[in-house]
């Protein structure tokens, strides 16, 4: 062969590309929309076939346990987003200290919903006790989505936790600097899209009557 | 790097089944998905030769209809997941997206791995039903409730690999997306970009943007198996049509998802076998992104008989009218470009002609289905089988074929033998037209989809068609083992344009690539990647 001498191209799928990898995160973002979207279909499909009976179970919901929730998502995404800022200007201290703020603010919010899931089985709300069996369809149907799409997002919580933790650990390792700070950003970016589809949920669950 | 380890191409750079299974080079992951995808589709094509073997004379000879509907079921799962969903984008796709558009991986290279790992995961999902649990589904592939969540059988399995599989597909969507914003060569722009990327492109996006919806659809199934409640259940309050819309919603889209990047392969394969530009470049380009839009809104075409008031039909059924308006520009496109070109008539070309002919009564036999009067009488009928397979097999199926002799001297640096490839062509193409033609008559006749047994008056076509099926199995088993042969041949070095008309970047690298894709700087066309009066000379 006769090529001996290195040749490599400018535009290499091994450079760091920050802009690509908040592209890919913006675009998983809307795959997780459209999981969740899908589950929003069937909310409205079974709420507009069974108007009272939705509405009825909803008011054996907990609204303050609820409204705390919502309280404690939105400041954990401001914290985040404080966290951003403050790797921008170099603050490594302060940025790990707001993350694990978030942190805690996640498992706030898990301990939480923990009391609150416990409570509905407790009184025999979950598929399989007699209660639940008991319900006429639509009751029974609103507590199943419940469980289903409040579970599905106490699922994202934690995946997000999982997140946050490495990029603590990452910036505690100095990987994670003022110039290069892209994983920061996406942990932001998809810890705000856990908080969105709590906004949605909420309301949709707790509030409507 | 050392400077021998430059001069090594990608397949001798590194040894070892572990330098393959955690490579992070897309060559080699699309090789991957091609060694694996092939094992799947001859599982999948033994099932339906088995199918064609019990339905040869009327009554039961072979199998139980419980067993006939487990091995459909898994034909299907088979041959749609795990075989034409990925086929031309994670194969093709990966390996010569970033060639084409003159880079050396694609932006992930790792997540790109971690797909073929996850498709892997819920390929043996799919096929641990066989061993595991109560027996494999036999539910169709559509996992049509409520049957599917009454019937013993391991559905649940069989739907969560399905799920699995949907997380493969939207990676590899997510990482093409990103590579084609990013990484183009300098000077590409997209309206510079070749035709197979612009295909991909359009099917990334419904990869992306229609797979989420399925995948939480599947686990609904799999939630109501296991707590019992009735999300889709009508005797306890579900409502199985919302099903269909879900299912639907996704499986539509899907379908281009299949045919999307065959009509890129067949926009490769024109110009360089007719030695002159694409004809119609922007309308291609566009026309995918058109049915990719279009597409969206016509599930309920599948949904004509299911309930569905009035109105809602017509609309579907014009907005699935609409499709063939991009469709049908596409091929007077690709035939157009044949008109007045100096036509080299090479095995790949044959497959591309086999795939517009067949693509064509594919298509045609759509609007026959689209049509509400006469899909009422047609709906679940052989008609239906007769349709998918002249789509997606004679279509995708062939294109995919079409790509491998096309890229088959890049990919190897080795040549098959051309006559043995153009005898097996014509072989698949008689054994295919036999196969599925007479399965429109008989649907036509009425005869029934899904059934291990037929009444007496449906013999004729059935007898045919299972000929058929034998004469296509001879014509699979003579390509595959033309292409392995090839590997064995002794012949001069690849030159790096082995046709010698070939234009896309891919063309002016070595046969193999090296390691990272090029030996020195691509140099684009001047007017658009198929501007064959400006074309680059290639020095060897
Ligand atoms: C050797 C080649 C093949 C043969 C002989 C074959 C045969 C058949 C037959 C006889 C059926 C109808 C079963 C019934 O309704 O009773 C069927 C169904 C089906 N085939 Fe194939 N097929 C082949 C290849 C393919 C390929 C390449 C694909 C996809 C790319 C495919 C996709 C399907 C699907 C999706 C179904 C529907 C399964 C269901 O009803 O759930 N087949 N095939
Ligand atoms: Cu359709």
């Amino acid at each position: 062969m006769e090529h001996t001498s290195a040749f490599s191209l400018p535009n290499s799928g091994h450079n760091r590309d920050a802009e690509a990898s908040k592209m890919g995160m913006w675009l998983f973002l809307f795959t997780e929309l459209l999981l969740f979207g899908g589950l929003f279909i069937v909310y409205m499909v079974y709420r507009s076939l069974n108007p009272e009976s939705f509405l009825l179970a909803s008011f054996e919901l907990d609204v303050a346990m609820g409204t705390f929730n919502t309280i404690v998502l939105l400041v954990s995404s401001m914290t985040i987003a404080m966290s951003i800022t403050a790797i921008q200007t170099g603050d490594a201290k302060k940025s790990i200290f707001l993350l694990y703020t978030t942190l805690g603010l996640a498992i706030v919010f898990l301990i939480v919903k923990y009391f609150e899931w416990s409570a509905k089985i407790h009184h025999g709300l979950f598929p399989g006790f007699e209660v639940y069996d008991g319900l006429p369809p639509g009751e029974s149907l609103f507590f199943f989505l419940y469980f289903f799409m409040t579970g599905l997002h106490a699922l994202h919580i934690i995946i997000g936790g999982i997140i946050i933790s490495v990029v603590i650990y990452r910036t505690k390792k100095g990987l994670v600097t003022k110039e290069k700070y892209t994983l920061t950003e996406n942990a932001g970016l998809y810890w705000h899209l856990v908080d969105l589809i709590w906004i949605y949920l909420f309301p949709l669950f707790y509030l409507i009557h | 790097m050392t400077s021998t380890a430059l001069n090594l191409n990608y397949l001798q750079a590194k040894k070892g089944i572990f330098s393959w299974i955690f490579s992070v080079d897309h060559k080699r992951i699309g090789l991957l998905y091609l060694y694996s995808l092939i094992t799947f589709f001859l599982v999948g094509a033994t099932l339906g030769v088995l199918m064609r073997l019990e339905l040869l004379n009327p009554g039961k000879d072979l199998f139980e209809a419980q067993t006939y509907n487990q091995i459909f079921t898994m034909h299907g799962v088979i041959m749609i997941f795990l075989f034409i969903i990925p086929s031309i984008p994670a194969v093709f796709g990966n390996f010569f997206l970033p060639i084409m558009l003159g880079t050396d991986d694609v932006s992930f290279p790792r997540l790109n791995l971690l797909s073929w790992w996850i498709y892997i995961i819920g390929a043996i999902m799919a096929l641990s039903t066989l061993l595991f649990g109560d027996g494999p589904a036999d539910t169709g592939w559509t996992f049509y409730v409520p049957y599917s969540v009454k019937t013993g059988t391991n559905v649940t399995m069989s739907v969560l690999a399905a799920f699995v599989l949907g997380f493969s597909s939207i990676l590899t969507g997510l990482n093409f997306i990103v590579t084609i914003h990013r990484l183009k060569t300098p000077g590409m722009t997209f309206l510079k970009m070749p035709l197979f990327a612009w295909a991909l492109y359009a099917t990334s996006w419904i990869q992306l943007l229609a797979t989420p919806v399925i995948g939480i659809t599947l686990l609904m199934i799999v939630a109501e198996r296991v707590f019992g409640v009735g999300l889709f259940d009508p005797s306890i309050g579900g409502d199985p049509i919302l099903y269909q819309h879900l299912f639907w919603i996704y499986s539509h889209p899907a379908v281009y998802i299949m045919a999307l990047p065959a009509f890129g392969i067949i926009s490769e394969l024109l110009p360089t076998f007719s030695n002159r530009t694409i004809f119609g470049y922007k309308a291609i380009a566009f026309s995918s992104l058109a049915i990719a839009f279009v597409g969206y809104f016509v599930w309920g075409h599948h949904m004509f008989t299911s309930g569905m008031s009035g109105l809602a039909r017509i609309i579907y059924s014009i907005m699935t009218f609409l499709v063939a308006i991009p469709t049908a520009i596409k091929v007077f496109n690709w035939v157009a470009t044949l008109y007045k070109g100096s036509i080299d008539v090479q095995p790949p070309l044959l497959y591309g002609l086999g795939f517009i002919f067949q693509f064509m009564i594919g298509g045609l036999s759509g609007l026959v289905l689209g049509a509400l009067a006469t899909d009422i009488h047609l709906h679940d009928t052989y008609f239906v089988v007769g349709h998918f397979h002249y789509v997606m097999f004679g279509g995708t199926g062939f294109a995919f074929f079409g790509a491998l002799h096309y890229w088959y001297p890049k990919i190897w640096g080795r040549m098959y033998n051309k006559l043995v490839a153009n005898i097996a062509f014509f072989i698949l193409f008689i054994g295919f037209n036999l196969l599925y033609f007479p399965m429109m008559i008989a649907g036509l006749m009425g005869m029934p989809r899904r059934y291990y047994d037929y009444l007496p008056e449906f013999h004729l076509p059935n007898m045919i068609s299972t000929y058929g099926s034998w004469v296509l199995a001879i014509g699979l088993l003579l390509m595959l083992g033309n292409l392995i042969a090839g590997f064995r041949r002794k012949h001069e070095k690849i030159a790096r344009n082995p046709w010698g008309t070939g234009i896309t970047l891919e063309w002016q690298t070595l046969s193999p690539p090296p390691v990272a894709n090029f030996d020195r700087m691509p140099v684009l066309p001047k007017d658009g990647p198929y501007d064959y009066d400006h074309k680059p000379e290639i020095k060897e």
